[in-house]
């Protein structure tokens, strides 16, 4: 093998990459809040609302769910346009990915809400709670709890997909990577640079929902 | 020159359809058997196995699939060896879908009851032969549900090929989409095979998943 | 006057009627058992007496309001009527402290100081004053019982009604459960319950109803009835619990 590796001519790219690594953290927080708000809208249409708000709900999980994200992308960015709908590439990323993570974490938070025994909510109803302060403080924390490992994984798995709408043109990490390309002509350092500091950022999030998970629902010992 | 978007386009994208089925097909029995051997490593009693099998499977999960796609598809170069987009993909996917059924078969290995490890060791079979006649067979009906629901993420992922130039599905529209310059109906019967796909697949998956919770 | 009382209830399961004709009136201070088959229907009728389930005919009034009524402050109603679950249904995510102040502060609107009080008193009536800190899973099925049962009492409910409270519980922790009641009973708390210990019914229960396919069989004074069964069904119901 006699290729001649040079990472060090990406090291005139840190700029770049930097504000690469910040812009899919603000993609990322971005998609995270809207699509938290699309799920818990949907899940509680799939439990609670009436038949045709849940057919509503199902079928935009399913259709969500059984399709590509990167066509989901085209439809948005390229198909809409001819109905009048125009956004730029970065709105596209944005709509795109709140509308995928939505259909998934609807289904998570569905199934937080089932888990919570329904004796659970009879005895919120005998002493006197109506169904709001039942929701909210008997099912949230117990439903919350329950899902979190999943939800956070999903989030997770948002952060890596959103590498995605670098095909469409929105300015994230991926997109800087095939710009540093452009200029280096080293492909396979590019790529593998920007793949390991996806890593990293799989890492920090990790350790950052750990936090939360420790500081919110672990239970301290006795006071 | 830019003409309508008609039926002879939708045969196109349904040939093409073939070829995202069959990278699907190729990445899941290669990434299958590659995950047999992880999912084996990240049980058995043995902890620096254990470590390279939880290091694999975190450094496939934590990156971007789009990422490995591009590594494979220029590191294949760095070693001298020229490779078509087909053999990128196949790798990539390949490499993708090992860790991913590696770790659902390992949670299916691990369902099995320590009581059924400890009975067919008291029979005298080897730790090999306790994994080969005992538990793996019982831990295969619990497997096959979520290895059905990942094979669908599998497929949707293979969209991904399109952009290292592999004529699938997705490419196939993209490359309509030059031609008729009719997005919304290319993307949209895109979506519709893929779903029609993925549906049935998804549907196959739930349904084996309810008989087994009866069954149980 | 009575403060619980039942006038020609049914209710119905679809097509199944579980409850046929049910007429009941209890008084303040009075203590009733509620005995019968699985299936009888002795949980369904305390659970439309505090309207956790709708019934489709008959009157229900608890404390001068009418359950049955299609505009009932259900919430309100249910503030004066306890209700203890044979599978406690403590909220596992909060201390016995929490479980205990939760409805007094987002129901009742307490300031804390005072919600943490009732909380002490209560908690200490029920012999667990120094769990209160703990949580639902640091505890025994009877001091679980006993938290469930002080819960309800901080809502200074006027009448309770106790669901097969002990049969979930081991042999050895009935006992302290049943003291809990006894000392309910001598307060003169209303209560009513469904149980599975003929002796509680009997020393403790002033009067004692036999369900049997949704209706009531048979009822009259506790030691009466349960000495002197007049039907077959209770007799045969009675020797079948007994032995
Ligand atoms: N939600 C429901 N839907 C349909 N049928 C029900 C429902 N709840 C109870 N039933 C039926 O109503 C009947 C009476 O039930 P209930 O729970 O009141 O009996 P019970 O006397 O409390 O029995 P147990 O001693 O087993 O607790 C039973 O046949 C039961 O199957
Ligand atoms: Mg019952």
């Amino acid at each position: 093998m006699n290729y001649d590796f040079r990472f060090s001519s990406l090291l005139a790219y840190r700029d770049e990459l930097v504000e690469g690594v910040l812009l899919t953290l603000q993609l990322s927080a971005a998609t995270i809040v809207i699509g938290l708000v699309i799920g818990v809208v949907v899940a509680a249409m799939r439990t609670g609302a009436p038949g045709p708000f849940k057919a509503i709900a199902t079928v935009y999980v399913e259709t969500i769910r059984n399709t590509p994200l990167l066509v989901q992308l085209f439809i948005i960015f390229f198909g809409l346009p001819s109905l009048g709908l125009r956004f730029t590439a970065n709105e596209a990323a944005l709509l795109g990915l709140s509308v995928n993570l939505g259909a998934y974490s609807a289904e998570i938070i569905r199934a937080g809400i089932e888990s919570v025994r329904k004796s659970q909510i009879e005895a919120g109803h005998a002493l006197g709670m109506n169904g709001y302060q039942v929701f909210r403080y008997v099912i949230l924390f117990q439903a919350l709890k329950s899902i979190y490992p999943a939800l956070t994984s999903q989030f997770i798995l948002l952060m890596l997909m959103s590498s995605i709408v670098s095909t469409i043109g929105a300015n994230e990490l991926f997109h800087q990577a095939s710009f540093i390309d452009s200029r280096t002509f080293r492909s396979f350092e590019v790529y593998s640079a920007i793949t390991l500091i996806y890593l990293c950022l799989t890492l920090v999030f990790r350790s950052v929902f750990l936090g939360i998970y420790w500081s919110v629902f672990v239970r301290r010992p006795a006071r | 020159m830019i003409r309508e978007f008609g039926s002879e386009d939708i045969l196109f994208l349904l040939l093409a359809t073939r070829w995202t089925i069959l990278l699907t097909l190729a990445s899941a029995l290669i990434g299958g058997t590659i995950a047999l051997v992880v999912a084996v490593l990240r049980i058995v009693p043995l902890r620096p196995a254990n470590w390279l099998a939880i290091g694999y499977i975190n450094l496939v999960q934590g990156t971007p699939v789009l990422g490995q796609l591009f590594i494979f598809f220029f590191g294949f170069s760095v070693f001298g060896w020229s490779v078509g987009a087909w053999t990128a993909a196949v790798t990539a996917f390949s490499i993708y879908a090992s860790a991913y059924l590696a770790e659902i078969w390992r949670g299916g290995l691990q369902s099995v009851p320590k009581t059924q490890w400890e009975s067919s060791a008291a029979l005298g079979l080897t730790y090999l032969q306790r994994l080969r006649y005992i538990i793996v067979p019982q831990a295969v009906r619990i497997n096959i549900p979520p290895t059905v629901g990942f094979i669908v993420q599998l497929i949707k992922n293979t969209s991904l090929a399109s952009v290292i130039g592999f004529v699938e599905l997705s490419r196939a529209g993209q490359m309509l989409n030059n031609a008729t310059f009719a997005p919304m109906s290319i993307y949209l019967t895109v979506a519709a095979i893929y779903f029609v796909i993925c549906y049935s697949l998804s549907n196959v998956s739930q349904r084996l998943e309810r008989r087994i919770h009866v069954a149980r | 006057m009575s403060l619980v009382n039942l006038e020609a209830v049914h209710k119905r399961f679809g097509e199944f009627e579980v409850l046929s004709n049910i007429n009941l009136s209890v008084s303040e201070g009075e203590i009733v058992a509620i005995i019968g088959r699985s299936g009888s229907g002795k949980s369904t009728l305390l659970r439309c007496i505090n309207g956790l389930e709708p019934v489709q005919q008959g009157r229900i009034t608890v404390d001068g309001t009418e359950v049955t009524a299609a505009n009932a402050d259900l919430n309100n109603l249910r503030q004066r009527v306890g209700m203890v679950f044979q599978s406690y249904n403590l909220f596992p995510h909060l201390s016995v402290e929490r479980n205990v102040t939760l409805a007094l502060k987002v129901v009742r609107k307490t300031p804390y100081a005072e919600a943490r009080d009732i909380a002490h008193e209560v908690i200490t009536k029920v012999g667990l004053a120094d769990k209160f800190g703990a949580y639902p899973d640091e505890l025994s099925g009877g001091q679980q019982q006993r938290v469930a049962i002080a819960r309800s009492l901080a809502m200074g409910p006027k009448v309770m009604l106790f669901d097969e409270i002990t049969s979930a519980l081991d042999p050895e922790l009935v006992g302290e459960v049943l003291r809990v009641l006894e000392a309910l009973a001598a307060d003169g708390m209303t209560m009513l319950l469904v149980t599975h210990e003929m002796k509680f019914a009997k020393t403790v229960g002033n009067r004692t109803v036999f369900m049997h396919e949704g209706r009531i069989h048979e009822e009259g004074d506790s030691r009466e009835t349960l000495e002197h069964p007049r039907t077959p069904e209770l007799t045969g119901f009675l020797d079948a619990v007994l032995h």
